[in-house]
């Protein structure tokens, strides 16, 4: 090998040294981050796992020393998470395909895309308060439909985003393709471009599921909460993070470890949603892909 | 006619030896202005919003015949041929002035559809871009889209028939449910052609098919080109001379916008009429 000259050597450390540096700070804040979702997850098994029973799934809240459960606060998040997704979802996706598809750079999609990014942004007690107004006040009460298009105006402008994103990574070759065959603009969308990007959509429409499974705010002044077994979505719902709330700000042991396992069975949901969606994405990739 | 064939001058004396350093031509263009018109070029002026990419072109197509454009990067043949199956259309800044009649009516007249344009005259693309769906469906998202056939033993057929034509049936035949993606870059390529076959395309259109293909599967393409002449009315726009001399009868000769010659293939490289086309087929400039 030619001998390096006295300078060339020195910026080649400088260069190695700089890039090791960066390297191990890289290294050092993802451990930072992994440590500390370590201690959460310690944390929430260690003292969720001590108050599952069977009973937490199987009989509602009830008073202190009667051994009451989870089972009304599980129902409640299941149907008002649900039906917020199936209101929120394709709204959602209606907006992401507007923006991607139609509306492209023009100044409505402009404008449609900033208010996008501002609700995006919203703090979710201010969504909720909305709701108050709209939902709660004119029908005379709280209830679990309030609650549900609470959540669903959470949902809607991830799933916007998250569907445009996506949307823009289809290659405008498949457009093409599909213009050049004589398909029209509803086509192209509907058969070429929805199919190619469905696993990357359904990933954002599961991400935002998760998002609005552990929100409590916007349900504060929407299905309040219920103590009661209740399924009826016109009525006051109770709900995981509202159970949270309840349960973990008294002084008996045996709520707030009802707490701890509520907290436990969110974020498990979550994780298995995260989980669910990574699988999807990668079954419709394979499917699609060679 | 006359008018618009002013270059055409010279008729197929072009027999004699080239000149220039090419492959020699796997068909030889017999006589080629025999072949009735299937599109006719009057007065086509495209802007993409203020820049003019085209000036005043007039070019009779033939049928049954493949026609070259050629030309160095970015002297409007590209938009030329887009022109032609009002792909333009999907730019929003692009602008199309004069008239493209094919078999006599204008393409470009307000009561067309550009789907029927387009369902009329195919496409097939620099990039081969197969739909991330099955093979059979890719096929198939044609005769799908414009209700083609009649049960799905039809459609079985159309595919089959589809593929055949376009030489990968015994390729793909045990594979039909895979992806499309799943097959190399030239079998990509005649899957997207035989996905444009199966609507029956009175005209195909090619922008530079080859181009991202290595030169076995480029034959392959060139092959089945000639074969295609038979029952349709091809354009090819290509950077390859040698290509344009292995597939065309007819080559087209553009720079910076303007048609500058247009004529038999044979004639257009062995003996141009103008000095710019012999630079660029010689590889003077461009």
């Amino acid at each position: 090998m030619k001998q390096l000259t006295a300078a060339t050597r020195a910026r080649y450390f400088r260069r190695q040294l700089v890039d090791r540096v960066m390297g191990g700070l890289c290294i050092a804040a993802a451990g930072v981050g992994l440590i500390l979702l370590a201690l959460i997850l310690w944390m929430l098994f260690s003292n969720g796992l001590a108050g599952l029973t069977l009973d937490t799934f199987t009989k509602p809240m009830s008073q202190p020393g009667s051994g009451g459960g989870l089972a009304n606060a599980i129902i409640g998040s299941l149907l008002q998470v649900g039906v917020g997704a199936m209101i929120g979802a394709p709204l959602g996706m209606m907006v992401g395909v507007y923006l991607s598809e139609v509306g492209k750079e023009s100044r409505f999609a402009s404008i449609v895309r900033f208010v996008n990014d501002i609700l995006l942004s919203a703090p979710s007690v201010l969504i909720g308060l909305f709701v108050y107004q709209i939902a709660v006040l004119p029908f005379g009460g709280f209830s679990g439909v309030a609650g549900s298009i609470a959540l669903a105006l959470i949902a809607m402008p991830i799933v916007a985003r998250t569907t445009e994103d996506i949307l823009r990574l289809v290659p405008q070759a498949y457009r093409d393709g599909a213009i050049a065959l004589g398909s029209r603009e509803n086509e192209v969308v509907r058969k070429v471009v929805l199919p190619a990007a469905f696993g990357g959509i359904l990933t954002g429409i599961l991400l935002a599921v998760a998002r609005i499974a552990g929100e409590t705010a916007p349900l504060l002044f929407t299905s309040l909460g219920n103590d009661i077994w209740s399924t009826d979505m016109t009525q006051p719902m109770a709900s995981l993070p509202m159970a949270i709330v309840r349960y973990s700000n008294t002084p008996y042991p045996e709520w707030v470890s009802l707490a701890w396992t509520g907290a436990m069975l969110i974020t498990v949901g979550v994780l298995v949603l995260n989980i669910a969606s990574r699988f999807s994405y990668a079954a419709v990739a394979g499917k699609q892909g060679g | 006619m006359v008018a618009a064939m002013t270059t055409d001058t010279q008729q197929p004396a072009a027999r004699t030896p080239r000149t220039t350093p090419m492959a020699a031509p796997t068909v030889t263009a017999t006589n080629a202005t025999a072949k009735p018109t299937r599109i006719r070029l009057e007065h086509i002026n495209a802007f993409y919003g203020q820049k003019q990419a085209l000036f005043d072109v007039n070019l009779d197509i033939p049928d049954n015949t493949v026609t070259a454009f050629i030309g160095a990067s970015g002297c409007g043949k590209s938009t030329l041929l887009r022109c032609l199956n009002r792909m333009n259309d999907t730019i929003p800044s692009a602008r199309v002035e004069g008239a493209i009649r094919m078999d006599g009516t204008d393409i470009n007249s307000p009561e067309i559809d550009p789907v029927q344009v387009r369902t009329r005259i195919g496409m097939v693309f620099q990039k081969p871009n197969p739909f991330p769906m099955s093979i059979y469906d890719n096929i198939a998202y044609g005769p799908r889209t414009h209700k083609l056939y009649g049960s799905k033993a039809d459609l079985d057929e159309l595919v089959e028939k589809s593929l055949r034509r376009a030489a990968l049936w015994d390729e793909v035949k045990d594979r039909l449910n895979k992806s499309g993606l799943g097959l190399s870059g030239g079998q990509q390529q005649r899957l997207v052609i035989a996905r444009t076959l199966a609507v029956s395309p009175a005209v195909i259109l090619m922008d530079e098919p080859c181009s991202a293909l290595d030169p076995i599967a480029t034959a392959h393409i060139e092959a089945l080109i000639d074969q295609l002449r038979e029952h349709t009315c091809i354009v090819i726009v290509t950077h390859s001379m040698a290509q344009a001399a292995r597939v065309s009868q007819r080559t087209a000769f553009f720079h910076m916008g303007k048609l500058i010659e247009s004529g038999p293939t044979d004639q257009i490289f062995t003996m141009p009429k103008l000095d710019q086309t012999q630079d660029y087929i010689t590889g003077r400039f461009g």
